[in-house]
């Protein structure tokens, strides 16, 4: 009896190793690169952005020095609040424009089909094109958006990208237009679960169209709009690339954002150790929007 | 759907006798229970909606193709006629010529071959290990799967900004900075891909798998010859979209690829931007060659690109 379970222990054991191999054979080829691409990386910048490396020497271990230059750090300031700047704009305008037109899409209207398709295609042009035609469509005397402003009786139009007042708004117009395509094929995905038969029975108890969008098409979609806050708050928080291309953080400061910072100091003055201790705080910064967008989430479900 | 109602009584009756009456839709006119004198109002607050509606989707198309429209016009025009008083929405002579002459001021073919390269690379091996992982997440069971699939889905949340300097220091290390296999290794290893390919594999049934096995087929030659063919739509959406992710990168070739030989197109895209950024047409003209592959590529495969993503991000 105790050998019969003592070998059934063993072959079940054998079972669980093989079972283990095979399934770490599949992973293997895969998680070799992420491991060694992503998470050493990860993990790697809690260790440089406490010392103060700056590519050619070595990297002495400087403690907090960093995070307290941080503090004092204009430039940081900025680029901190020029993010939450981007963000507190692009993600209520994104998440509206493309929550009201997957809505509109998804009534049976003609066309709607070409549309679904010409709203996705900003989000799949490459940011340097889309960079190279807006900053023309920005010109401020000559440019087409500033001559139909003055068309229809705006005297002093802005001078969007040259204008450090202007400029973080002209960015912020091509980041909605480029992504709320996007958005909107996702809800456009979430609205097409939510069952027919829950619009019928609020029309039958005399729901209006606005009743309706609040009591039937915004709890329905409710995992959809999660998920799309949460993707979208990441993608603000790191915007860079199209800053990048757009503006280059200009004119001055007035568009410089967290993304582009770490750039500057790591990439154009190689202080590896400050570039980390940036890239630290942007890193909590996703984490911690995340973690708490999920509690509440999960509040709400409870 | 609209041609249902219009059906003729004949083929209603080859409709029944096929046995798919079953789908024929309730018909609009049966008798509703609400009260008649309401239709009237209200037929007429959906046609002025309709109205309202169509506005609306006009006015969304044109803002998001203007841009588009006149990226087109204006590399086909007179560099000094591209910002004209009044705007010239489309030029009187269209300058084909410009198409010529971006390849004689720029290296764009070897921009193209760099991209096209690239792509191709990360994609086939995106694919490959993305899918081969999958199936390991999917259908076998080990100590730790779960917590290790857990690390993955996390790191989407992880910018790739915030470690692109730890990352950039070990490629340097290892001495593929500045050549095209560190774009590769960036690339290729995406959580994303691995995530796209393990939601499609759960949503195949399990006793496929499990026939398979007790036929003594390996768990190699499930992936092989039962995952993979099945999941061809799932391996078109990655396909498309990590090709397209590829050939639009601008950070990591701006920060990887030094030598003008190894430039990408949008890097050198960028590049003939600033070093010409008077030469308003051509500046279009690359800008809708840098384009063209992406909206073909679109055109022919949007429908995985649309229920990829949206397959992709339901389950987030």
């Amino acid at each position: 009896m105790t050998t019969e379970t003592a070998t059934r222990g063993r072959r079940r054991g054998r079972v669980a190793l093989r079972r283990s191999v095979t399934g770490w054979s599949f992973i293997l080829p895969n998680f070799l690169g992420f491991g060694l691409l992503t998470l050493v990386p990860v993990v790697a910048l809690f260790y440089i952005a406490f010392t103060s490396w700056n590519a050619f020497g070595t990297a002495p271990f400087v403690g907090l020095d960093n995070f307290r230059r941080l503090v004092g750090d204009g430039s940081f300031h900025v680029a901190l609040l020029n993010t939450l700047y981007y963000s507190a704009l692009h993600i209520p305008l994104t998440l509206g424009l493309a929550l009201g037109l997957a809505v509109l899409l998804n009534t049976k209207l003609r066309g709607v089909a070409f549309f679904r398709t010409a709203a996705f295609f900003p989000y799949i042009t490459s940011i340097v094109a889309i960079a190279a035609v807006w900053n023309m469509l920005y010109s401020p005397e000559v440019g087409p958006i500033n001559q139909v402003l003055t068309s229809i009786g705006v005297d002093d139009p802005p001078g969007w990208t040259t204008s450090a007042q202007w400029s973080m708004p002209a960015v912020i117009v091509v980041g909605v237009w480029r992504e709320m395509g996007y958005y909107m094929i996702l809800f456009l995905a979430g609205l097409q679960t939510i069952p027919r038969e829950l619009y019928e029975a609020a029309r039958v108890d005399g729901a209006s169209a606005w009743q309706r969008f609040r009591n039937v098409t915004l709890p329905g979609l409710r995992p959809t709009t999660f998920f799309v806050v949460v993707i979208l708050t990441i993608g603000s928080l790191k915007v860079f690339d199209l800053i990048l291309v757009l503006t280059d953080g200009g004119p001055g400061r007035s568009t410089l954002v967290l993304s582009q910072y770490i750039f500057q100091k790591g990439f154009e003055e190689y202080q590896f150790g400050y570039a980390s201790a940036i890239s630290i705080v942007l890193f909590l910064l996703c984490v911690l929007v995340t973690v708490v967008q999920f509690v509440i989430n999960r509040r709400r479900d409870a | 759907m609209a041609g249902r109602s219009s059906a003729t009584s004949l083929e209603e009756q080859g409709a029944e006798q096929g046995g798919r009456a079953v789908t024929t839709p309730l018909p609009e006119a049966a008798p509703s229970p609400g009260p008649q004198p309401r239709r009237g109002p209200r037929r007429r607050a959906t046609t002025v909606g309709r109205a309202v509606g169509y506005v609306v989707l006009a006015v969304a198309a044109a803002a998001v193709l203007l841009p588009f429209f006149w990226m087109v016009t204006s590399s086909l025009k007179e560099n000094n006629q591209v910002f004209t008083v009044p705007i010239q929405w489309v030029p009187e002579t269209f300058r084909w010529q410009n198409y010529v002459e971006i390849f004689q001021r720029s290296d764009l073919l070897t921009w193209v071959k760099n991209t096209l390269l690239l792509s191709v690379a990360v994609t086939t091996l995106q694919v490959l290990t993305g899918s081969f992982a999958a199936y390991g997440f999917s259908r076998v069971r080990f100590p730790g799967r779960d917590a290790l699939f857990l690390l993955y889905v996390a790191t989407i949340a992880v910018p790739w900004q915030a470690y692109m300097i730890p990352q950039f220091i070990m490629l340097s290390d290892v001495g593929l900075s500045d050549t095209l296999w560190a774009i590769i290794a960036l690339q290729t290893f995406s959580a994303f891909g691995v995530f796209l390919m393990k939601q499609f594999y759960d949503t195949i049934p399990e006793e496929l798998s499990e026939a398979a096995r007790i036929d003594g087929m390996s768990e190699y030659g499930i992936w092989r010859k039962i995952m993979l063919p099945l999941s061809v739509p799932a391996i078109a959406t990655l396909v498309l979209l990590t090709f397209v992710n590829t050939w639009n990168d601008y950070l990591g070739p701006l920060i990887y690829l030094r030598s003008p030989d190894l430039w990408t197109i949008q890097l050198g895209l960028k590049t003939f931007v600033s070093q010409y950024n008077a030469d308003y047409a051509l500046i279009m003209t690359g800008s809708v060659l840098s384009v063209l592959p992406i909206a073909v590529i679109f055109m022919l495969g949007q429908r995985y690109f649309v229920e990829g993503i949206a397959t992709s991000g339901m389950k987030g």
